[in-house]
């Protein structure tokens, strides 16, 4: 810093120690109402301070005992949420690689129109084309599956331009030295391009897990069958029916709490790769 | 975009290139298209009949003016989660560039809401604001402020815009501080020299310089409050009381899913669809073109 002024340092502290606060304060009370027994909750005010009922709730919220309206469980959720989220991690970093590679070291005919088609994906989410979405996996029979779950969020090209963009930084005397060893484009791609790439692919992989174990609106409505509802939507299914009293909220609360586990676990191990990931997309 | 030396094979790139394209073609293109087909056509409620309508669907879209009102809350709504979500991370943003000691503590406290999901996000507040059990909601009211969104429509949309900032600001956040931290030190210390105070500095030349990044996290925050926000209302408002916090996104939904009126629920995605290209055109011709000053 440029001036030493120990009341502008104290003002800083004090404002982000208010802003961390505020922005803490709902996972903070989540936290607390999944140590206490559901009555203890709804009286008002519930109490700020941990109670002893954790592991109960935990256990209770983990394993289910079909008091919640469901016969399923978390853990088999979150399993769901993991297998989701990962196809859709690994498949959309799989063929951005291939595409992008494609798109700036090859010329080819229409190569021009095939970058604008993927690079109109960029605009539309799935939340603008849901009901005919829905239409397309109903009638390929994908309705209830990983593949409906996954397939249509793989379709989008962020993860193609941030290696396309990355590709282009590449030097181009690694491939004539490739090429001069006798190495062909396969050869070139497996031992080189994607060895180089291992940060973006980090960072991508950070964004898209996120992404992936977060989705709700697409499960919400293509899984009909219990045993295919992600844990993001099986929470939501646990606070829907009945008045607000009657809702479990230290077993919603500790859902809750399971629920953002990974994604912050992920986010804060790899806090680096996430940063650089967010910045460099968008650029 | 091309590179000096490239490797020739006529199948190749075509390989390479066909999964991508395969999935964008059968999830996105199809039903993209799909959905502009159906926005001209009228189906009988049990999809047995369709008619071609031209151009009808949008006209009692526009007719109609609960859509009407969906389009100006969704402007409001976009407007203040984008206001404060933006204003509120870069002054964070600010001070946590001034400091050195427990910067890294701050920082990873700040971005723990990106990683939550939206629809948990509005969980974890109608859990706060709850008229009966709600911590927070009691407090008000001990101050003498009676909260229920349930009832009351301001409040209600005070709720979703609170909760939407709430999971927005860590990312502004890093944008923020990404944009401060890339400007170079001798700037500011020329200035100092200058004799220019701390909130000269940022006004003369911190602001100026982050004006690239604010404009893209505006569009970005515009962007996220149209689409993104879908699992908060859905969880903490239902889009009521009313229709008041239903906005463009949860209208498509509510007229597609519950209604199953797919005529106008078509016609609303492409009236979306469209919004949401001349916001990505208007990005790309500035941001690209690093707008600065």
């Amino acid at each position: 810093m440029v001036d030493r002024n120990p009341w502008l340092s104290f003002f800083s502290h004090a404002v982000l120690i208010l802003g961390v606060a505020l922005v803490a304060f709902p996972l903070y009370l989540a936290l607390v109402a999944s140590t206490h027994t559901s009555t203890e909750i709804v009286q008002a005010p519930m109490p700020l301070l941990p109670g002893t009922h954790m592991w109960e709730n935990y256990k209770e919220a983990l394993l289910g005992s079909g008091k919640l309206g469901s016969n399923t469980n978390v853990v088999h959720m979150m399993w769901v949420s993991f297998v989701v989220a990962m196809i859709i991690t690994v498949g959309k970093i799989a063929i951005s690689l291939l595409s992008a590679f494609a798109i700036v070291y090859f010329r080819f005919p229409f190569k021009m129109v095939c970058f604008w088609a993927i690079f109109l994906t960029l605009m539309l989410p799935v939340e603008v084309r849901i009901l005919p979405t829905y239409k397309v996996v109903a009638e390929l029979g994908l309705l209830n599956s990983y593949a409906g779950l996954s397939l249509p969020l793989i379709a989008s090209a962020t993860a193609t331009f941030l290696f396309r963009q990355f590709f282009l930084t590449v030097p181009d005397e690694l491939v004539e030295a490739a090429r001069i060893d006798g190495a062909g484009a396969m050869r070139f791609f497996k031992d080189i391009l994607v060895p180089l790439s291992k940060t973006s692919i980090a960072a991508l992989f950070v964004i898209q897990f996120i992404y992936g174990w977060n989705q709700y609106l697409w499960p919400l409505l293509m899984t009909t069958s219990e045993d295919m509802y992600p844990v993001v939507v099986g929470i939501k299914r646990m606070v829907a029916g009945g008045g607000e009293a009657a809702i479990d909220w230290n077993i919603v609360m500790a859902t809750a709490i399971l629920a953002m586990l990974p994604p912050t676990l992920v986010v804060m191990l790899m806090q680096k790769w996430f940063v650089k990931g967010l910045v460099d997309t968008e650029k | 975009m091309e590179k000096r030396v490239l490797f020739r094979s006529k199948w190749l790139p075509w390989v390479l290139i066909a999964p991508q394209l395969l999935i964008i073609g059968i999830f996105f293109f199809w039903p993209a298209a799909q959905a502009v087909l159906q926005s001209f056509q009228m189906e009988d409620a049990f999809g047995m009949s369709t008619e071609w309508v031209g151009l009808d669907n949008f006209r009692t879209l526009f007719a109609d003016p609960t859509y009407l009102d969906s389009f100006y809350r969704t402007a409001i709504f976009s407007v203040l989660v984008a206001g404060i979500g933006i204003a509120s991370s870069l002054a964070l943003a600010i001070f946590a560039d001034r400091i050195v000691r427990f910067a890294m503590v701050y920082k990873t406290l700040l971005i723990i809401p990106y990683a939550v999901a939206p629809v948990i996000a509005g969980v974890l507040w109608i859990f706060m604001f709850s008229p009966s059990i709600g911590v927070v909601a009691y407090f008000l009211d001990k101050l003498g402020y009676t909260w229920n969104h349930l009832m009351n429509e301001n409040q209600a949309m005070a709720l979703i815009v609170l909760a939407s900032v709430w999971k927005q600001i860590s990312y502004n956040f890093l944008f923020f501080l990404a944009g401060l931290q890339s400007i170079p030190k001798a700037l500011i210390e020329a200035a100092s020299i200058d004799g220019a105070g701390p909130w000269r500095r940022f006004w003369n030349i911190q602001l100026p310089l982050l004006s690239p990044t604010t404009f893209f996290l505006l569009v970005i925050n515009i962007v996220y409050a149209f689409f993104d926000t879908f699992g908060i209302i859905d969880a903490a408002t239902h889009g009521g009381p009313g229709q008041s916090t239903s906005i463009l996104v949860y209208k498509v939904y509510l007229d597609g899913f519950k209604a199953l009126d797919l005529g106008g629920s078509a016609a609303q995605s492409v009236i979306l669809m469209c919004i949401v290209v001349v916001l990505t055109v208007i990005q790309f011709r500035y941001v690209e073109k690093k707008v600065q000053y």
